[in-house]
């Protein structure tokens, strides 16, 4: 009888790139549906237009470099590119402001360097830091959660899709209107201002950690960051250097001085920290690989994070100290190589 | 803003000038150059490149006077190896040449020494009016014997 | 000891932890390794059966690792079983026995599987059925040979490595020898899926394995050996415990391993039982340690207490294209198609032939090939269902985890692909041992360890053109440097003899000119 033959190994992995992506996703669902529930339906409409464009602009790339685009296509990673990217934007924002950002990233900072598994940025933050020097204005129409306590005019649906679309509010109101501080922004600007954190923690927009809102949704992306280390999609490594790298300067400097310096909760619950963590820092190809080399990467990002947020010009630091230590990656790789078996020593005790 | 602009635009001027500085004063050294590109070439001494030996070809290879598509026995992968080394574009090869080893055929050998002194690393063996044969581990198939033999008795086998 | 869950089709192996008391708590530690689903079960549930003698044996002249062997015996001559009908030329073989009495009908090639189902020199043998020996009984106690004397006579058994390497044992002895050799380490580990012979082996026949055990202590004086199990065979456990207990050897240690593929190989073996790392491109004698399989012992007791060389083995033969999966002791040279027909012959979804384990088996492409020493498992399975492409590596790491050797793949796998041998040899892929940890991780699936394959043959075909091109240019340069040398001395020559001309004066032309006359006269 005769047979084919084959190479072995005969067996290949069970899990595979799509569905590791599709579970990224569906580890953002919680985090998305309490951003829906604070800010209101414009990240619904703002994941449909980078989804739009993302896949648009990869089927259009993939074309230009005389691929099939079901090969970029099919493994999701832009889909989770661009809902990463509208995470760091406002509810409400312009559909060309989202559109050139995922534009940027998708086709320039993932395809321009070779595709997935090539690319040395992060593309949502190669693509957000385009919109926050682009766009600078825009960046700050951040609008305010719901609570019941404020008297804030909030957007109704239509109201939020008409901005999408033409980048105009309803009549009656203007930017100045609509647009609050983040509370990093409230942080930093009261810091500035030489208040103290106890006075500007007194600010209607702070919450128990972080602000308003924004620390539920820190929870729910904590919750699905979870999920994602359970299920072994991500490792342990990032995410807690990185809340290392963040939490260990930031406790230091509030145990010297508490007045004038924020609290390691409000870091950790602020801004887009818990996302960094989780999903952003660990995309494993603009990442270093070995064990070490991720402490490294991770302690660095959080490390440039508190630098960025206390002395930088800027109020999150996350987009910025990820693209910065993505281009530390190949010296971290050279210096954190583990030692092959048997070349540690000639033939003595491990 | 002006300001910021004249600065790395003065930046990257004094950078551009300290590289070209650098490039001029801290050249490679030539001799250098020449032996890594002989250490690429396969050493048949063949001179099928049209010139007297591996090291000379490296040599006007080195000094532009030879492209570096000119050796067969090399082959496709030396063409690659040269082109990453000297930063030069990897042209198709000029001749291809089929990996081969000289065969004597000792019916009609005479003995006359012609090939076994003509043969660039010694792999003929013999004396005058001895036998000679090709030695065919030491055969880079560089076909310098075939013409010299006044019988014609030397063939090339191309190996495997 | 760092090992990655593994989701691979068929569902994790759960195993129990058995009650058989050894020790594990001074084991070493092993990097990465996966933990695979077994398989083993449906080939344990009986016990071994004996393929009956076939009418034909083909047996490959050359079945171990190094110098093809040289056939003895010619057409048409009668051979009795144990006679030797191939002796290794060269300085590493192992020679060949014919593994019945019968006649030589040819010398010609045939399918092998050392060749994946290309043909190879075989002797061909009509067996008459009545099964006579050759060697018969000698009453001799190999503990009053000398050690030397003991080596040379395992030379003689054709004993070969059997755990699947085929490496001449004798040879390896006797490299070992030149080192100083604290531990005897019996392999019983049997860490690929499917596989159980050895496993049904230490159940059934534990005596003649220690047997076996001590004949290498004696031949190469080693005073301590462990005789390593993984945790997943108890039976084997308690029938080793039983048969130590009753030989009442201290030397003897049972050891018992957690079940992590690829704990079985020589290197991480070593490094598990003793914490010691074999030096890359070195042996385990280098740090002290000797490793056997469990299968190579028992054939070394039935060589020289039994009388009989090698010349049958215990097979698993399983798979979803087998229909009874099971163990059999058959002997060397009856066809695979043979003895799968008498297990019961193919399932359906026969598309695979596999000759050892699905990680690092070979692929044959016909069922003609005979079983020869190296046959540790039949493998028969179906085409696999999964038809994804082969994506991008996405530098996720989960490679490098499992990797025993502690490479990189990914590193390894970029710089395969730059065919950049300088990074391969820096990162180390000579030190890969190709157990296909890293394709089961691969979330991009691809394939690694083919790719690392290829890569190894590349460079070698790269080091040996660098080799040939070195000594070409040796000798270039050595006949350039003779031709000038000959062209000094002729200047020389020529500068004194001009010298001499012009001192001389007319008697010196004289005395010449009369020499010269002579010369003329005498010839």
């Amino acid at each position: 009888m005769e047979f084919a033959r084959r190479s072995s190994p005969y067996w290949s992995a069970r899990v595979a790139v799509p569905s590791i992506m599709l579970q990224v996703l569906g580890a953002l669902v919680p985090a998305a549906i309490a951003h829906v529930w604070f800010f209101g339906p414009g990240f619904i409409f703002n994941v449909l237009v980078a989804s739009i464009f993302a896949v648009g602009g990869e089927y259009l790339v993939m074309r230009v470099r005389k691929r099939p685009p079901e090969a970029a296509l099919g493994d999701y990673s832009a889909l989770v590119a661009a809902v990463l990217l509208v995470f760091a934007l406002p509810s409400l924002t312009p559909w060309w402001v989202t559109a050139s950002g995922t534009l940027f990233a998708i086709v320039v900072a993932k395809h321009l360097y070779g595709g997935l598994g090539f690319n040395i940025f992060n593309p949502a933050m190669a693509g957000y830091v385009v919109i926050l020097i682009a766009f600078p204005m825009h960046l700050n129409l951040w609008t305010a959660p719901r609570m019941g306590d404020i008297d804030y005019q909030y957007l109704t649906v239509l109201q939020t899709l008409t901005f999408t679309l033409t980048g105009s509010l309803p009549d009656a109101l203007g930017f100045d209107a609509i647009s609050r501080a983040t509370p990093l922004d409230v942080m930093k600007s009261g810091l500035n201002g030489m208040q103290t954190v106890t006075e500007i923690r007194a600010n209607p927009i702070m919450g128990d950690f972080g602000g308003r809102g924004w620390e539920w949704i820190g929870n729910f992306l904590a919750i699905g960051g979870f999920w994602l280390l359970i299920k072994k999609i991500i490792r342990w490594h990032i995410p807690v250097a990185v809340g290392v790298g963040l939490l260990a300067p930031a406790t230091i400097m509030y145990l010297v001085d508490p007045g004038s310096q924020p609290s390691p909760g409000f870091h950790l619950f602020s801004g887009a920290t818990i996302l960094c963590a989780f999903f952003i820092a660990t995309d494993p190809v603009s990442g270093a690989t070995s064990p070490k080399g991720r402490l490294v990467f991770g302690f660095g990002i959080g490390l440039l994070i508190y630098c960025i947020r206390t002395w930088g010009s800027y109020a999150d630091g996350v987009a910025f100290a990820v693209l910065i230590m993505n281009m530390a990656v190949p010296a971290i790789d050279l210096v954190t190589r583990p030692p092959v078996v048997g070349h540690s020593n000639s033939g003595g005790e491990t | 803003m002006l300001i910021a602009v004249a600065t790395i635009a003065l930046l990257a001027l004094v950078a551009g000038l300290l590289l070209s500085l650098a490039s001029r004063r801290l050249p490679r050294k030539e001799s250098d150059l020449v032996e890594q590109v002989n250490e690429l070439l396969p050493q048949t001494q063949c001179a099928q490149c049209g010139y007297t030996g591996c090291r000379p070809y490296a040599a006007a290879v080195v000094s532009g006077a030879a492209a570096i598509n000119l050796c067969p026995p090399g082959g496709d992968s030396t063409v690659q190896r040269l082109a990453e080394l000297l930063g030069r574009e990897a042209l198709p090869l000029a001749k291809a040449v089929e990996p081969a080893v000289a065969v004597i055929d000792e019916a009609l050998c005479i003995g006359c020494l012609q090939c076994r002194d003509v043969c660039p690393v010694d792999a003929i063996v013999g004396a005058r009016h001895f036998m000679h044969t090709v030695i065919e581990s030491e055969c880079t198939g560089c076909e310098l014997c075939v013409a010299p033999c006044p019988v014609d008795c030397i063939s090339m086998r191309p190996l495997r | 000891m760092r090992a990655l869950r593994c989701t691979v089709s068929g569902g994790l192996h759960q195993h129990e932890t058995p009650e058989v008391s050894a020790p594990t708590y001074d084991l070493g530690k092993l990097h990465g390794g996966l933990r695979l689903p077994g398989h083993k079960a449906a080939s344990t549930a009986e016990a071994i059966r004996d393929v009956p003698i076939p009418a034909q044996l083909i047996l490959p002249i050359t079945q171990h690792v190094g110098d093809p062997a040289q056939p003895v015996v010619a057409t048409g001559e009668r051979v009795l079983k144990g006679q030797l009908l191939a002796r290794p030329a060269g300085a590493l073989g192992a020679p060949v026995h014919a593994s019945s009495s019968g006649s030589v009908v040819a010398i010609e090639p045939w399918p092998v599987s050392r060749r994946y189902g290309d043909q190879a020199p075989c002797i061909i043998i009509e067996c008459d059925g009545e099964d006579r020996p050759f060697h018969t009984t000698v009453d001799e106690n190999y503990l009053e040979l000398e050690p030397e004397a003991l080596l040379a006579k395992i030379l003689d058994g054709g004993i070969v490595g059997l755990g699947g390497a085929v490496f001449p044992t004798a040879q390896k002895l006797m490299q070992a020898r030149s080192c100083k050799i604290e531990h005897l380490i019996l392999n019983g580990v049997e860490c690929e899926p499917y596989i159980s012979c050895d496993d049904m082996l230490m159940r059934e026949r534990a005596m003649q394995v220690l047997s076996g055990a001590q004949i290498l202590m004696h031949a190469m004086q080693i005073e301590s050996c462990y005789v390593v199990v993984e945790s997943d065979k108890p039976a084997a456990l308690a029938s080793l415990a039983e048969a130590m207990a009753a030989l009442d050897d201290a030397r003897l240690v049972l050891k018992q391993v957690p079940t992590i593929y690829p704990s079985g190989g020589e290197d991480q073996l070593v490094q598990l039982v003793t914490n010691r790392e074999v030096p890359s491109e070195g042996l385990p004698s280098d740090v002290g340690c000797l490793v056997q399989n469990v299968g190579t012992a028992a054939a070394i007791h039935d060589w020289i207490i039994g009388h009989e060389p090698l010349i049958s083995r215990v097979t698993t033969v399983a798979g979803e294209g087998i229909a009874r999966p099971m163990n059999v002791r058959a002997r060397i040279g009856t066809t695979i198609a043979d003895i799968v027909a008498f297990t019961g012959g193919y399932a359906e979804h026969a598309d695979h032939l596999f000759i050892g384990g699905p990680m690092t088996g070979k692929s044959v492409s016909t069922d003609r090939v005979p079983l020869v020493k190296a046959t540790n498992s039949i493998l028969v399975v179906r085409k696999t269902s999964f038809t994804g492409r082969e994506l991008a590596c996405i530098r996720c790491g989960d490679c490098a985890a499992v990797c025993p050797v502690q490479l990189l793949p990914q590193q390894l796998y970029w710089h395969a692909r730059a065919d950049n041998e300088n990074r391969l040899r820096d990162f180390g892929l000579i030190d890969c041992i190709e157990c296909g940890c890293c394709d089961l991780v691969c979330p991009s699936h691809i394939p690694l360890t083919a790719n690392f394959r290829v890569a190894k043959g590349r460079i070698q075909e790269l080091a040996d053109e660098k080799a040939r091109a070195a000594r070409a240019r040796t000798r270039f340069e050595a006949r350039n440097s003779r031709m000038q040398s000959e062209q000094q001395e002729r200047e020389e020559a020529l500068a004194r003899q001009i010298a001499t001309a012009k001192r001389a004066g007319p008697a010196d032309i004289a005395e010449i000119l009369e020499r010269r006359k002579h010369k003329k006269e005498d010839d």
